[in-house]
């Protein structure tokens, strides 16, 4: 009972969060209402008993993304007047990607029989991840590393040239 | 099976002390040591006329805060403006979570002991950011847009330090947890702020940074942003937004206590009253600092962050991982 509610306010959260962000037409608010959604997000993630998890989503999605996102908006020219407003041209194809793509989704959720895999879930959950990505998913792990530092290494690049 | 209700109202009694707790102990005792403590510095007497010595100087202020007409600018976004001050606070609030604040018999006096302690922690500081952005912007001023703006930049930059420095103990400890950081440490020599000497230098200065204090308060600089992010703020919100602040100051030198220190744990007295001795020493060092130097320009605090600060974190954690595997 519990857990359902709980599940339910935290998708309410995410959702309704979640259609400002789309559909707000000052673009501060949009990145702003990022926060309850990744929040939410991370709440479910606990559900799940994902702890771990949970704690990166709030510290890098809502407390590092988020604010450079925000960050960027309010360097750029109409970030900071509060009358700026913006429209999105394409409401109808948007709505019917959408319509299409949750359809999609859940006839494919649906119709998975979802098999419990046998066992119990670790207690601690932060461990099992470190080695995790030092074994058996080491090749994706130093593939990511790379591309993250091929990027930033890319950023100082173009910053630079502009000098 | 988690029995739902019982924990809803553990949560809402638990909520209310810290809460009480924090504001009490933490802002209005705070601001009153903080205004001694500077007088002291400084050669004056600080408040004195209110009650015996001045000590219930900061209860008149906050009565006072309490009856103060709220503003909001007309061009101010209204229901960001209303908010941003409640996310600097509960934000604040909910860093003290996980801090372990003593024993009582066999039990540890936490909130919560989460596996992923010091994660949490870091991710509640990082929180904090997005309101005194949000307050900023939503003022409509340049100072306090200018303001929230410093900040960000400074809260991201000192947000890797003080994660590198959470690393390096963790690593030693072997534990992201809190109470076990505490339970790992033991006597002078065993305490973190010996064997993890390096990672308690980077993790004071990135927590003074953390929470905008002297010589990094930049976000707030009176004399040159009329104090920055909140500048429009009025009443109880500008109440909030210190409360807040130094909420978020003491749960940093509550941190550092229970990661450097050894939480709660020395000879003869309480553990309790340890852990408060502790906390208020490493505040005192905070204060001390604040009265004491200049503050940085903007390109020095970035380059001292990004500079020294990071690589510093870096190769400490290598030293620290060598020391661990071998």
């Amino acid at each position: 009972m519990g857990q359902l509610a709980a599940f339910i306010i935290l998708s309410v959260v995410t959702l309704v969060a979640a259609v400002v962000v789309v559909a707000s037409q000052n673009i501060v608010r949009s990145a702003l209402s990022l926060i309850p959604t990744l929040l939410g997000i991370a709440g479910i993630y606990i559900l799940l008993q994902a702890e771990y998890v949970a704690g990166i989503q709030v510290l890098i999605y809502a407390g590092a993304i988020t604010v450079l996102i925000l960050f960027v908006i309010m360097l750029t020219e109409h970030g900071t007047g509060a009358r700026f407003r913006q429209v999105n041209e394409q409401v109808l194809p948007g709505t019917i990607a959408v319509a299409v793509l949750a359809a999609l989704l859940m006839a494919v959720f649906f119709g998975t029989a979802w098999p419990r895999p046998a066992g119990a879930l670790p207690q601690y959950s932060a461990t099992a991840i470190g080695v995790t990505f030092l074994t058996n998913a080491i090749l994706v792990f130093v593939v990511t590393s790379f591309v993250l530092l091929i990027a930033l290494m890319g950023a100082i690049v173009i910053a630079r040239r502009e000098r | 099976m988690v029995n739902w209700p019982l924990e809803i109202v553990r949560a809402v009694l638990l909520t209310v002390a810290v809460f009480t707790f924090m504001a009490v102990v933490g802002a209005m005792f705070g601001v009153l040591l903080e205004r001694k403590v500077g007088g002291w510095i400084q050669s004056r007497l600080g408040p004195k006329h209110v009650g015996p010595q001045g000590l219930l100087q900061t209860v008149a202020d906050t009565i006072k805060l309490l009856q103060k007409e709220h503003i909001e600018p007309r061009a101010a976004d209204r229901a960001i403006f209303n908010t941003a001050p409640l996310v600097v606070a509960v934000a604040g609030l909910m860093s003290w979570v996980v801090i372990p604040f003593g024993t009582l018999g066999d039990r540890v006096l936490v909130v919560r002991d989460l596996n992923i302690g010091v994660v949490f922690f870091a991710a509640m500081a990082s929180l904090t950011v997005v309101g005194i952005l949000a307050g900023g912007f939503a003022s409509n001023n340049k100072y306090a847009l200018l303001g929230g703006l410093r900040s960000a930049s400074q809260m991201i930059s000192y947000e890797l330090p003080l994660a590198m420095a959470l690393i390096a103990v963790a690593m030693e400890a072997g534990t992201l947890s809190t109470v076990g950081i505490v339970e790992a440490q033991a006597g002078w020599f065993g305490s973190f702020a010996f064997r993890q000497f390096p990672a308690f230098v980077i993790f004071l200065i990135a927590a003074t940074a953390e929470v905008n204090r002297v010589p990094f308060d930049l976000p707030e600089a009176e004399s040159e942003l009329v104090a920055g992010y909140f500048s429009e703020y009025t009443g109880m919100r500008f109440a909030l937004f210190q409360l807040g602040e130094y909420g978020e100051m003491f749960a940093m030198a509550a941190m550092a206590t229970t990661l450097f220190l050894g939480g709660w744990k020395g000879p003869v007295l309480p553990g309790v009253v340890w852990f408060l001795l502790k906390m208020y020493l490493i505040v005192f060092l905070l204060m001390w600092v604040r009265w004491t130097y200049p503050r940085y320009r903007l390109d020095q605090l970035l380059n001292l962050s990004w500079k020294v600060l990071l690589p510093a974190g870096l190769v400490w954690i290598l030293i620290t991982g060598y020391r661990v595997t071998f």
